[in-house]
């Protein structure tokens, strides 16, 4: 646990050290913030539907560049055989990486709190939405960390882990989408809509917490944990 | 302390280290020598437990490298070969972490650290970042950490590559300070370094193991014929016909002549033990004035090259 700890805690730190973590934040907080408020006026309506809805496809592009680093870069520093030295379990340095990646993404998501505030002040809006929306981002976040965090396993180069991390996003976010479910068989559409982080995103964010869609992200959180796991294993580099 | 049995590691179709067994005892200090991807790097890393051997087994202080990883881990300090460091960390935050990985307990970690800082003369670049130093200042880093937890063994892949001649002769005295209660495996390609610092030296080779002893032991084994240089004064013809007539002297060459005075090289086959005392017995007997003797000594240089390269 201890170890976990000092992990995470020395992971966390190493964000904040280089200034692509600055950069991301902002990139992140101007994205989010403008694609809302440019709505958020005309609409005049006091919800955060379109703030929520948006999210995915931002983190689409935000969570593979806060996961690409983090095995890429041990891996070509060869840093990977210190750590690997050290008496940690392999599950130890995977959750200690992970909850720094999570912390950071949770303070990105912290900053958008001036979108809440402005909606609470100019209206009297809806909460049960936007907190189930913000349980949905955190959740769909995080799954997305789960993932990028495996992919940076498999490379030492961060750009391929980025773009991997993307593309394999890109796919479970559309996999549920109504244009594949047109074109694919009708036996496994069940299976792809409930593969596809569409739906069960979206239940959540109408703030409906129904626990199918929450076993749903933590299976895939801890999926690909697992999976993380595995590839330090088998480490033939 | 470490029993190696028949290790053999690949990577894909390269053997890098091939069946290769060895013992190291507790409080042995043991060279690694050979030559450029000899193996000697893939044999720490498998110690290490940082991969596993393609067949093969090792215990570390009675642990299994497979079975036991962690144990073995906690025992050994290891510094790898190009000595890879968090190069955004500052050095005092580095080794903190480190002690905190090493579960050293919260009451003796300011302690250790100090005890690093002073070791490896840290005190001057704690507060800079570790990618902002130069090698020999990252090298003592690296140290500081391999040793921080006061491991039982250590293993140091070329411990002093990238050092400055002071800091080489330091890091040999601290190893060979250490090596009086700790067991060490070191890799080098300095030879001056395994007979300054090691009590016994394995040769590698293409990764089979080519020979293990002292320095010494290695010296005398790989002893072929002994070079003798003489000097004497007499006549140039009975010096060549006496020489000519003794069967270990296999051959004879006059370097230089000035005066009465000629300077001789001899070759003398390997089993005449002592043969500068017989040429100086020889001297007397013919009654010649022997102005020089000096014998050629073949150094862990010349077993290294015997041994490494093809041609013998
Ligand atoms: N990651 C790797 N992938 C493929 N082959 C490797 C890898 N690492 C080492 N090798 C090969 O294994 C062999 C042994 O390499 P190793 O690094 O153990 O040698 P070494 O004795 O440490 O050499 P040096 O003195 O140069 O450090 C070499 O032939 C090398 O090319
Ligand atoms: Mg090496």
């Amino acid at each position: 646990m201890r170890i976990i700890a000092a992990i995470a805690k020395k992971e966390f730190k190493s964000y904040f050290v280089s200034p692509v973590a600055y950069v991301l934040i902002t990139i992140f907080l101007i994205l989010s913030n403008w694609l809302f408020f440019n709505m958020y006026f005309l609409d005049k309506e006091a919800s955060m539907r379109v703030f929520i809805a948006r999210m995915p496809w931002i983190f689409l592009f935000f969570v593979p560049a806060v996961t690409m680093r983090v095995w890429a870069e041990e891996k070509k520093m060869g840093t990977m055989e210190m750590l690997m030295t050290l008496p940690v379990k392999d599950y130890e340095a995977v959750i200690g990486k992970f909850l720094a990646s999570f912390a950071f993404l949770a303070v990105c998501i912290a900053l958008t709190i001036s979108v809440p505030m402005t909606v609470s002040y100019t209206g009297d809006p809806d909460w049960g939405p936007i907190i189930g929306g913000y349980i949905g981002t955190i959740l769909m976040g995080t799954a997305f960390l789960s993932l990028g965090l495996f992919i940076s396993s498999l490379t030492e180069n961060q750009i391929v882990a980025f773009i991997l991390s993307l593309l394999v996003s890109f796919i479970f976010l559309i996999v549920g989408e109504h244009f594949v479910l047109y074109a694919i068989p009708n036996a496994i559409v069940p299976l792809f809509e409930y593969l596809g982080f569409g739906s069960h995103f979206m239940s959540i964010s109408r703030g409906v917490i129904d626990s199918r869609d929450l076993i749903y992200y933590f299976s895939f959180i801890f999926f690909f944990l697992f999976l993380n796991v595995k590839s330090l294993e088998s480490r033939k580099w | 302390m470490i029993e190696v049995k028949n290790l053999t590691r690949n990577y894909g179709t390269t053997i890098a280290v091939n069946d290769v067994s060895f013992s190291v005892k507790k409080g042995e200090v043991l060279g690694f020598l050979g030559p450029n991807g000899a193996g000697k790097t893939t044999t720490m890393k498998v110690l290490t437990c940082f991969m596993p051997p393609t067949s093969g087994t090792a215990t570390v202080d009675g642990f299994d490298i497979l079975e036991d990883p962690l144990a073995v881990r906690e025992r050994i300090g290891y510094l790898p070969e190009s000595t890879p460091l968090y190069t955004d960390m500052m050095v005092e935050d580095y080794l903190s972490y480190i002690a905190e990985m090493r579960r050293i307990p919260q009451a003796q970690r300011a302690s250790r650290i100090k005890r690093m800082i002073d070791v490896c003369s840290l005190r001057g670049v704690l507060k800079k970042d570790i990618g902002a130093l130069s090698k020999g200042y990252k090298q003592r880093v690296g140290l500081a950490q391999a040793m921080i937890h006061d491991p039982a063994i250590l293993i140091l892949d070329e411990p002093t590559s990238g050092l400055d001649p002071n800091q080489i002769i330091e890091i040999r005295q601290l190893i060979k300070e250490l090596g009086k209660e700790k067991t060490i495996i070191l890799s080098t390609h300095i030879l001056p370094e395994v007979s300054a610092t090691c009590d016994r030296v394995m040769i590698i080779n293409e990764g089979k193991l080519v020979a293990s002893g002292t320095p010494d032991e290695l010296q005398n084994e790989a002893a072929g014929d002994s070079v003798l240089y003489v000097a004497i004064t007499a006549k140039q013809s009975d010096i060549e016909s006496t020489f000519a007539n003794i069967n270990v002297i296999k051959a004879s060459e006059c370097i230089s002549h000035s005066g009465g005075r000629y300077s001789y090289r001899l070759v003398i086959d390997k089993s005449q033990k002592d043969c500068g005392a017989s040429v100086f017995q020889l001297a007397v007997e013919r009654g010649w004035v022997l102005s020089e003797i000096r014998s050629e000594q073949l150094s862990l240089e010349d077993v290294f090259l015997k041994l490494t390269t093809g041609d013998n």
